[in-house]
């Protein structure tokens, strides 16, 4: 057997192959795995990429990790159909076969819907309040951030939200929509790990309407669907909130807890109505 | 009764508690098996929260045996949190399995690990959200058979009357047994109803039932005596004899929610002789088997790449026994060099070779902290208790592992065992003074650490202290106070010395249930219809709330806790657990008993690995052997590697 390396620690730690590729991963958070945290996923995605057997690189330094990135993850319970990660490879791979293999790898619920090359100039969803990417990978830049010194040039403003609200009305919700749409503020409060705070609920919102189908999700009971624009604010305005001040100020409470998905996160022009229309 | 998945009813529950996720299965390595084509369809249950029963290494062993068998399904359930448990009571949703959400009552089996006596409570409320009565003679053939295994499990007593059966020893063979118990009862139609088919368990497995327990006035057992014909006055335990041929678990289950142990673990022997007298599962898994260096690297390498995990632990009682844990550790971390996949050895015997192992295993990784276990302060303590350690040897040892680059040092101990005094227990605070003395001289650093961890000892069944007083909690803390305070008046290395401790009022609780007998299970109900749950969480734990139970649960019988715990028994006496058989002999062990408290000194027992047998009795009792190596194989790290890329 060797002997013990007198220089202790740092001495034997082998240099990392460094990154060559950026891969930007478009994927899910459904069905029983919206009850995931931004860290249980973070910990599904460490071990998916493994079994895998893709070529991640690593952080160098005594305890490595791989180069993940994360943008800001919805919370546990909400589900999601745009949640973004980017990959730092060793070695270059064609980005659909990458999707293939990683979605086999992963449990069912969190699943990977698209694996694009990440923009050099500037990834589609790198940057902004909500979307600052959180990696443990280690590094200062994101991946495909414009440059040295430069701030990524196109970034995600924005969230569309899907949200079931068991036991309400649709006729109801609507009024109280209707009502929310021409409040110049909302003030809700909600509890943080830094004591209570207090946000204006109104301002985040670019559009809401209730969806028109009736839509049974639980036994016979009705259950109303809004979907709502959220812009990405510093202090972040959620879904949550917004449903907070429609039951205060419009009596709107579901007879279940919501559930809530966020359809798509990007640029606020791309993801609003009247620009589409 | 009815299999389908409660979900629905209990999706609405899960936003409003915490850690959410652990309900709701789905996880890498999970197994969900069509139900209506399994004839036999088991729920294992580990009785404590998900993250610390997932990583159970008998559940998940056993988990992947049964759903290998065709016509066999096998899901999981564990405790729930109070939080939930309220809104299931509330909202009527019934213990799940978390594979499947199917009720734990539409099942033919519930299996039971118990790991450890503090969750008997846990038990009683999984059986009571099953809706499965807490009293095993209330059960109808409608009703899932309640078996109980793990090391608390050789002394069942105090939890007899909740169970129907209970298997001593390995689960491996047993459960597949049991399995084919039930499915040909079945098949037959159920002949003689629940009484039938625990008739036919009863010669592989204890049914409580089956046994009467008499008293003498004075409150000790009079008699342990069957009550039907064909059942056997007593029940021995099982024994895997060839561990190369069931190399389980081969694709553990990965977790989406967080726990408590992050990694494949490969056990690489079972069973341990080096002696030492506190040890119960050094006693119960006699003899020694191993595992081969070749089918340790083969679980390494599947293991890894069905879970994704990037750290591997080699388990057993004392992995730096195995006779070849030199060419694994070299072979390992040849194999596993550069792949950023961590090695470790959980073993703590004080050694200088364990050290160099662990500098093996952590060549390419970070030396944080190494730990030993002296479990006894001073040289007379540990000659007690049979851990031939002397002060020198652990000198030495953890100067190796500063001046080999490792930082911080944790020392185990324990406190209140037989014969001990005061001094035995400050002998630890002289002691950590030299390990920090000798590891800034080893080092030349001053930041090393050294952590002192201790906690009260608890007198076992099937040991040489089965019949021990156990030391009352008052002297325990006492002792515990006096430590703390020598390790934090000095001022050359009382900075550099970390102290942790468990009180001792815990340990009687543990204590009772540990060597209680059946009266304790009043105890038990009592406690847990007070509301005991996750008694081995400190949060939750309530010494006040267990000693008041135990006061009115034990109020007509001539016995109390101090009874179960504080007093020593002789010989003649029976021991609630004298008619399971883990195979020790009875005067080998009070033999080992007198010798440890001997006026004179201990006496030391070698281990029977590389000195003659002293007959425990074991191998003779149940036709086993020690099972050791070398087997002069090596690992090809061709063949095991590479990790990545591998499809």
């Amino acid at each position: 057997m060797a002997e013990p390396d007198p220089r202790g620690p740092s001495g034997s730690r082998p240099a990392q192959p460094p990154a060559v590729q950026h891969l930007v991963v478009r994927y899910a958070k459904r069905g029983k795995m919206r009850f995931a945290s931004q860290l249980d996923v973070a910990r599904v995605f460490e071990r998916g990429v493994r079994r895998a057997g893709l070529p991640i690189a690593y952080s160098a330094g005594y305890t490595p990790h791989p180069k993940i990135s994360y943008t800001g993850g919805v919370p546990t319970g909400v589900a999601s159909e745009a949640e973004y990660l980017s990959l730092a490879l060793t070695s270059r791979q064609a980005a659909t076969q990458v999707g293939q293999r990683l979605s086999a790898a992963l449990p069912d619920g969190i699943d990977v819907i698209d694996v694009t090359e990440a923009d050099p100039k500037g990834g589609p969803l790198w940057g902004g309040p909500e979307g600052s990417p959180r990696g443990s990978g280690g590094e200062g830049s994101p991946p495909g951030s414009g440059g040295p010194g430069g701030s990524p040039p196109r970034t995600s403003t924005a969230s569309t939200w899907r949200v079931e609200l068991p036991g309400v009305e649709p006729s109801a919700a609507a009024r109280a929509v209707a009502g929310f749409l021409t409040l110049g503020e909302a003030l809700v409060e909600r509890r943080t790990d830094k004591g209570v705070r207090s946000l204006d609920a109104r301002a985040a919102v670019v559009e809401m309407d209730v969806l028109a189908q009736r839509v049974v999700v639980t036994g016979l009971e009705d259950c109303a669907i809004l979907r709502m624009v959220v812009l990405h604010t510093v202090p972040a305005v959620r879904p949550e909130d917004v449903l907070t001040a429609l039951r205060q100020r419009y009596d709107l409470v579901p007879s279940a807890p919501p559930v809530t998905t966020r359809l798509a996160q990007g640029p606020l022009a791309l993801l609003t109505q009247r620009s589409a229309s | 009764m009815p299999a389908e998945s409660v979900y629905p009813a209990l999706e609405p529950l899960l936003p409003r508690v915490r850690k959410p996720v652990q309900y709701v299965g789905g996880e890498v390595g999970s197994v969900t098996k069509d139900w209506d084509s399994a004839e036999v369809r088991w729920a294992l249950c580990y009785p404590d929260a998900y993250e610390v029963g997932l990583p159970n290494q008998g559940v998940q062993i056993l988990y992947e045996v049964l759903n290998e068998r065709p016509g066999v399904l096998a899901e999981r359930t564990y405790a729930v949190f109070p939080d939930l448990e309220a809104l299931m009571r509330e909202h009527q949703v019934p213990q799940f399995t978390v594979d499947t959400h199917r009720p734990v009552c539409a099942f033919d089996a519930l299996g039971v690990s118990f790991a450890t006596e503090m969750a008997y409570t846990n038990l009683l409320t999984v059986l009571d959200l099953a809706g499965i009565p807490l009293i095993s003679a209330e059960r109808t053939v409608a009703h899932p058979l309640v078996i109980a295994g793990g090391h608390a499990a050789f002394n069942p007593e105090p939890v007899a009357e909740f169970l129907d059966a209970v298997v001593l020893g390995d689960g491996e063979q047993a459960v597949l047994t049991i399995t084919d118990l039930i499915r040909d009862w079945k098949r037959a139609g159920q002949p003689g109803g629940r009484d039938g088919l625990l008739l036919r368990l009863a010669t592989i497995a204890y049914v409580p039932r089956f046994y009467d327990v008499s008293y003498h006035p004075d409150g000790r057992i009079s008699n342990v005596t069957p009550n039907r014909q064909g059942v056997p006055s007593t029940v021995s335990k099982h024994t895997v004899m060839d561990l190369d041929a069931w190399p389980y678990p081969r694709a553990p289950i990965v977790p989406v929610a967080e726990t408590v142990h992050e990694r494949y673990s490969v056990e690489i022997f079972r069973g341990c002789t080096r002696g030492c007298r506190f040890c119960q599962a050094g006693m119960i898994t006699r003899p020694v088997r191993e595992r081969s260096i070749t089918t340790i690297g083969e679980m390494v390498a599947g293991g890894l790449a069905a879970s994704g995990f990037d750290e591997v632990g080699l388990l057993s009682l004392s992995s730096a026994d195995h006779s070849e844990i030199n060419e694994i550790a070299v072979d390992l971390a040849d194999c596993y060099e550069g792949t950023n996949v961590g090695l470790s050895l959980p073993s703590t015997r004080v050694d200088a070779f364990n050290v160099t192992l662990a500098n093996e295993l952590s060549r390419n990784g970070r030396r944080s902290g190494l730990t030993f276990a002296p479990e006894g302060g001073s040289e007379r303590m540990r000659r007690v208790i049979n851990k031939m350690v002397t002060e020198e040897d652990l000198i030495r040892t953890v100067s190796t592992a500063y001046s080999s680059g490792w930082r911080q040092v944790k020392l185990y101990f324990m406190c209140g065992l037989p014969t001990e005094t005061d001094d035995d227990v400050l002998a630890i605070a002289a002691l950590a003074r030299r390990v920090i003395a000798a590891g800034r001289e080893a080092s030349g650093r001053r930041d090393i650490r050294c952590t002192v961890s201790i906690g009260a000892f608890v007198p076992k069944p099937h040991t040489p202290f089965q019949w021990a007083a156990q030391c009352a909690p008052e002297v325990v803390d006492a002792r515990l106070r006096a430590l703390g305070g020598a390790l934090r008046a000095d001022r050359a290395y009382g900075k550099s010395i970390g102290f942790r401790y468990h009180d001792g009022q815990p340990g009687i609780i543990e204590g009772l249930l540990s060597r209680g007998d059946r009266r304790v299970s009043r105890v038990i109900l009592a406690a847990w219809r007070d509301g005991a749950r996750f008694d081995g969480w400190s949060e939750h734990f309530s010494y006040e709330r267990w000693t008041r139970c135990a006061e009115s649960a034990l109020a007509n019988d001539p016995v109390d806790v101090e009874w179960y715990t504080t007093r020593e028994r002789d010989y003649a006496e029976v021991l609630p657990w004298d008619h399971l058989d883990a195979g020790l002999d009875r005067d080998w062990l009070w033999q080992d008993w007198q010798d440890s408290i001997a006026p004179g000194g201990a006496a030391e027992v070698e281990d029977c690995r590389w000195t003659p047998c002293y007959e425990c009795g074991v191998c003779s009792a149940m036709g086993t052997e020690i099972q050791v190596g070398p087997t002069g194989e090596r690992l090809d790290g061709r063949r095991l590697l590479p990790v990545v890329g591998r499809r």
